[in-house]
């Protein structure tokens, strides 16, 4: 395969569009991912700004590929700076390398040092000057359209993206010349950074972001209730599910604070509707005395933690997976409740849904750890595969004779009564109690509850997701969420250097399946466990509950940093030839 | 000079009978000297209007007279399922049998009316002085560790106003025939009052420390 | 005497008595304690309205007053310390078909769930909240409250917090409650009829119970020495509720005020797309 001017083309090209409040450069990443879509690529965009909450620097960080691609790559491959007012700040997020090429504005003065010691290229545009002389346009459509020349993105998938969002058509049509002169200067600089053509067959994509996926995952499950108090990164989650709840007969309610979301929530699910609230881990925080509640009365919630840097107000906008001890032990007393975190922007449609049906079917909170990355990733991802997960409760009927709302059933699932069936009526209640639902302090009650409320988690189907399994070899890599991405990565490359490995991504964190991680890592002889927080709590949970065989690495960075692909490369071959 | 009412707690402190004061037990000391409440009355409070009309019709005083039985009957079994609930057996028996009498009686009443069912109320509730009926007991009369002694001066003071009560529908009372069942209840509860008398007069009294617990009250939620 | 018919009713009967209502789970509140008659004012409520005991949850938090679901015959939820109103509003929200009761007491409603007392009044949800106001919390065994006088005296607070007490019907009112009452726990039939009238007034109704401590707070049996009905009707003027409850002296009972903000609830149920369609918003 060849591009138009006979070279190979890339399979993943890493693109920054950067600039001050104002710049529009946010719209112009937006836009560039979007016709990329069109035009059948994969892709994702990530966002970065200042603390400001107008007139920041911001980067649109995108990177474009062939194939599903769920983390960021080592380098940035090209630079698209509007200006350079304090775009030094992103160094650490857009890491440039020989074979870069940057594209600054001459008249906003010269690249900042940290970028051009990469050795990259510099290609000068005068962009502000450019729009200035095409009346109506703006600097940032300059900006999408040398971007989309350096990566290849065709004219006309960008002319179709860019008509979609401007209605007026003097603006539409002089964003469009601006569009062609970007592209068209973009020409002079190269063709090193284009992508081979997108696969022959692309229907069916969706562009989507993890929140965006997991708010529709709920409902595809059944969710009809949300109530959540605003938090970054979760927010875009419920702006999505407000809308679309109210479509589908469901509500949305804002909530006070994440005590009352949480509560409320809980109250709506005692009333027989399928309910979720999402947050982040300051949230989560607080809603932990609920969740306990939530088990003891067994009424099933689903709570999504967008995770972001920890601890206390920590980095909002940004990554870590540092929530996890907090969601698997957060808890007074013994409380069984289930941990699922999904691996890909993708996943965050599946793993949801199977949150809520889990939730659902063993009346337990289940806490679904996605993250910043994913939640504010919007992706290009092939359509999520029907799972067959919905919300399906074991319930009672109207006059059941000697009904008891917490009876001790093999299963530890006892069929719940729906307010509104007459003759069925209990408490649900957070104090320890008897079959009846009548408080207790018995011992033979707690006794037999707490072995109820455990046993019935070992009732869910866990068989086909519990982990995404891949791979072959006596090295292992054991992660979970959107560590995952890199990982996957990681290994493909070294397959490249004749080193196998195998990927354990553990989808289900809770309740552990020892067993089961066992059986994956028959014949293992060394397991790396990565995880994107500072106190290796995945490599602790394994080495607490599960038996780890071989020598175990933890392979650990916190945020607001992705894991690159390449650092993990290096661990891995390099374990491999010690 | 202020005209302001008085607060809550300041009417409280100039209320007739001083409060007693709560227990202020300093930690590790053995006896707590629990409130030392005994049941106690008072007026009732008006918080429901003037009080009974004069009854208009016997139906309408039979009719009165079967709800202040029936709802004093049924205080009594609530106290006696308090009392039963805190392990206090023989108070408890006694409120059960004062709930059996007062049953009994409106009983009667129905019978002599030959109502197959208990007359319904008027849509505005039963006008009573209180806001309860005049045989009702108070709630907040009972005590964990009371004695029967102190559960038959709940039920005097309660026969005593259900005699009040129909004196006063005698006197207002307009139709012979009215006045005359007043009267005969008054004259019934006026019996009463002096059955309870003397079956006071058999119970012994209760000693000064009656409300003395050595253990402080227990936690829960 | 000879048989009569008994007097005309002119209240349609209740296919319910207040008996139905009652669960066969013994309250352990103390010998004394106002929240016996709270209790049966609610089920006495609940009789006057005629409602099937199915179609009622009652929800509480945690404290002597929160005890009381389990005491009836309906749906109960006795949840965690403080949020009742939230798991109130949430169920209520998600089942707009179902009456919903909050039973909460001066600790658990004004003190660690202030803050959703605030916003369920401004929110305005149909739900009816009561809350058995006793001065001190019971379950811990007699600590302050934020309805305690300041110099009341405690082993926590020793010679009294010093704090301004709360006054909760004044803050229901500031913050938007569209009914608001006081009630006695010794006139369980009025309480009880405050407690339907707010009930059928839709939006959210706001009844503080003056409900005695016997044995933290025993001179509250004076309580009965001093209540009186309120002197003058309910009025739907705000402004001039808050003057009446501003300068009253926390001992008139009755309907104190009555607005006609419309209930706040999302339309449940009224959507009509399916995943499917929502799907759609995603393709390329």
């Amino acid at each position: 395969m060849t591009s138009k001017q006979g070279h190979p083309g890339r399979a993943s090209v890493s693109v920054a569009i950067t600039g001050s409040g104002g710049a529009g450069v946010m719209t112009a990443g937006n836009m560039l991912l979007e016709a990329a879509a069109k035009a059948g690529w994969y892709g994702l965009m990530v966002r970065s700004s200042g603390p400001q909450i107008r007139g920041g620097e911001a980067a649109a960080l995108l990177r474009l590929a062939t194939h599903p691609v769920d983390s960021l790559d080592d380098v940035c491959d090209v630079l698209v700076a509007v200006d350079w007012q304090n775009i030094h700040r992103f160094a650490d997020e857009i890491p440039l390398g020989a074979a870069s090429v940057i594209v600054g504005d001459p008249d906003q003065g010269d690249p900042p040092e940290v970028y051009l010691a990469s050795g990259a290229r510099y290609g000068k545009l005068a962009m502000k000057a450019t729009a200035k002389s095409i009346p109506g346009s703006w600097p940032n459509m300059v900006a999408l359209g040398v971007a989309a020349g350096l990566v290849g993105v065709p004219l006309e998938a960008v002319k179709g993206v860019v008509a979609s969002s401007l209605k007026k058509s003097d603006a539409l049509a002089a964003s469009i010349t601006a569009v062609e002169a970007g592209m068209k200067a973009a020409a002079e600089f190269g063709d090193g950074t284009r992508l081979a053509p997108p696969p022959a067959k692309h229907d069916g994509h969706w562009l989507l972001t993890g929140n965006q996926a997991a708010g529709f995952g709920a409902i595809r499950a059944g969710v009809r209730f949300v109530a959540a108090y605003p938090i970054t990164p979760a927010t875009e989650l419920l702006e999505y599910m407000a809308p679309a709840l109210t479509q589908v007969g469901g509500v949305l309610v804002q909530a006070e604070d994440e005590l009352a979301s949480i509560n409320m929530i809980i109250g709506a699910s005692y009333g027989g509707v399928p309910a979720l609230t999402a947050t982040a881990g300051p949230g989560l925080s607080l809603m932990v005395e609920a969740l306990g509640l939530a088990v003891a009365a067994e009424v099933p919630i689903v709570v999504v933690d967008v995770m972001r840097g920890g601890p206390s107000t920590g980095i909002p906008a940004k990554s870590e997976q540092s929530d996890l001890s907090l969601a698997l032990h957060g808890l007074h007393g013994d409380a069984p409740r289930i941990v699922l975190a999904p691996n890909s922007i993708a996943d965050c449609v599946t793993t949801t849904q199977w949150a809520v049906h889990l939730a659902e079917q063993m009346q337990v909170p289940a806490i679904v750890l996605s993250d910043q990355f994913f939640g504010q990733a919007r992706a290009v991802v092939e359509r999520p595969a029907d799972a067959p997960y919905a919300a399906k409760r074991a319930t009672v009927g109207a006059n059941a004779q000697g009904y008891k709302r917490y009876a001790l059933t093999d299963t530890g699932i006892s069929p719940m009564s729906i307010p509104g069936t007459p003759g069925v009526t209990y408490t649900a209640d957070g104090l320890e109690h008897n079959e009846r639902g009548i408080p207790s302090s018995g011992a033979t009650d707690h006794r037999k509850q707490l072995a109820k409320r455990e046993r019935k988690l070992a009732q869910g189907d866990y068989a086909r997701h519990w982990a995404d399994l891949e791979g072959e070899g006596e090295i292992a890599v054991i992660t979970f969420g959107s560590s995952t991405g890199p990982v996957r990565e990681a290994l493909a490359r070294a397959k490249g250097d004749g080193v196998s490995a195998r990927l354990v991504s553990l989808r289900l964190l809770a309740p552990a399946q020892p067993e089961r991680l066992a059986a994956a890592l028959a014949g293992v002889k060394r397991v790396l466990v990565v995880e994107q927080n500072h106190g290796g709590q995945l490599a602790r949970y394994l080495r607490s509950d599960f038996e780890i065989p071989g020598e175990v690495r933890s392979f650990r960075q916190p945020g607001p940093l992705p894991i690159r692909p390449a650092a993990l490369h290096r661990e891995i071959v390099e374990w491999s030839r010690a | 000079m202020s005209t302001r009412k008085p607060t809550r707690k300041r009417a409280a402190k100039t209320a007739k009978r001083p409060a007693p004061k709560p227990v202020k037990q300093p930690a590790g000391k053995a006896v707590a000297k629990r409130a030392e409440a005994p049941p106690r009355r008072g007026a009732a409070p008006r918080t429901r209007g003037p009080g009974a009309d004069a009854a208009r019709s016997v139906a309408e005083l039979m009719s009165y007279a079967y709800a202040l039985e029936a709802e004093a009957a049924e205080r009594y079994a609530e106290f006696a399922e308090v009392m039963e609930a805190h392990n206090n057996r023989e108070v408890a028996e006694l409120f059960r049998k004062l709930a059996r009498i007062e049953h009994k009686h409106s009983e009667q009443i129905l019978e002599e009316m030959g109502w197959t069912s208990p007359p319904r109320p008027p849509s505005t509730g039963y006008r009573w002085e209180g806001p309860e009926g005049p045989e009702t007991a108070d709630i907040t009369d009972l005590h964990y560790l009371m004695q029967p002694y102190h559960a038959l001066q709940i039920a005097l003071h309660n026969e005593k106003r259900a005699e009040k009560f129909f004196a006063s529908l005698a006197r207002k009372a307009t139709a012979a025939s009215v006045r005359k069942a007043a009267t005969e209840f008054m004259d019934e509860e006026t019996e009463h009052v002096r059955l309870i008398e003397e079956w006071l007069a058999r119970t012994p009294k209760p000693a000064k420390d009656w409300a003395l617990d050595p253990d402080p009250p227990a936690y829960h939620d | 005497m000879s048989a009569v018919p008994a007097p005309a009713a002119d209240a349609p009967k209740s296919a319910h008595t207040a008996a139905d209502y009652k669960s066969d789970y013994k309250p352990i509140w103390c010998p004394g304690c106002g929240d016996y008659s709270v209790l049966s004012s609610f089920t006495k409520a609940f009789a006057i309205l005629d409602l099937a005991p199915e179609r009622i949850a009652v929800v509480s938090g945690i404290g002597c007053s929160s005890r009381i679901p389990a005491y009836t015959s309906c749906y109960g939820f006795h949840g965690v310390h403080g949020r009742s109103l939230a798991a109130a509003t949430g169920l209520k929200l998600a089942r707009p078909d179902l009456t919903v009761v909050v039973a909460s007491g001066d600790g658990d409603g004004y003190s660690i769930g202030g803050n959703h007392f605030l916003h369920a009044c401004r929110r305005n949800a149909d739900l009816t909240y009561v809350v058995m106001d006793n001065h001190v919390y019971g379950m811990t065994k007699g600590q302050p409250s934020p309805t305690t006088e300041p110099d009341w005296d405690s082993k926590l607070s020793p010679g009294g917090t010093g704090l301004r007490s709360f006054n909760p019907l004044v803050i229901a009112l500031a913050a938007g409650a569209n009914f608001v009452a006081r009630a006695f726990a010794g006139d369980p039939n009025g309480t009880a009829e405050i407690i339907a009238e707010a009930i059928r007034t839709p939006g959210f109704s706001f009844v503080e119970v003056m409900s005695p401590c016997v044995t933290f707070r025993p001179e509250q049996r004076e309580w009965k020495h001093h209540v009186r009905p309120s002197p003058v009707p309910a009025t739907d003027d705000a402004a001039k509720a808050a003057r009446r409850l501003m300068t009253d002296d926390g001992f008139n009972i009755g309907v104190l005020y009555k607005g006609d903000r419309p209930p706040y609830q999302p339309p449940m149920g009224k959507g009509r797309k399916t995943p499917a369609d929502l799907e759609r918003g995603f393709a390329i």
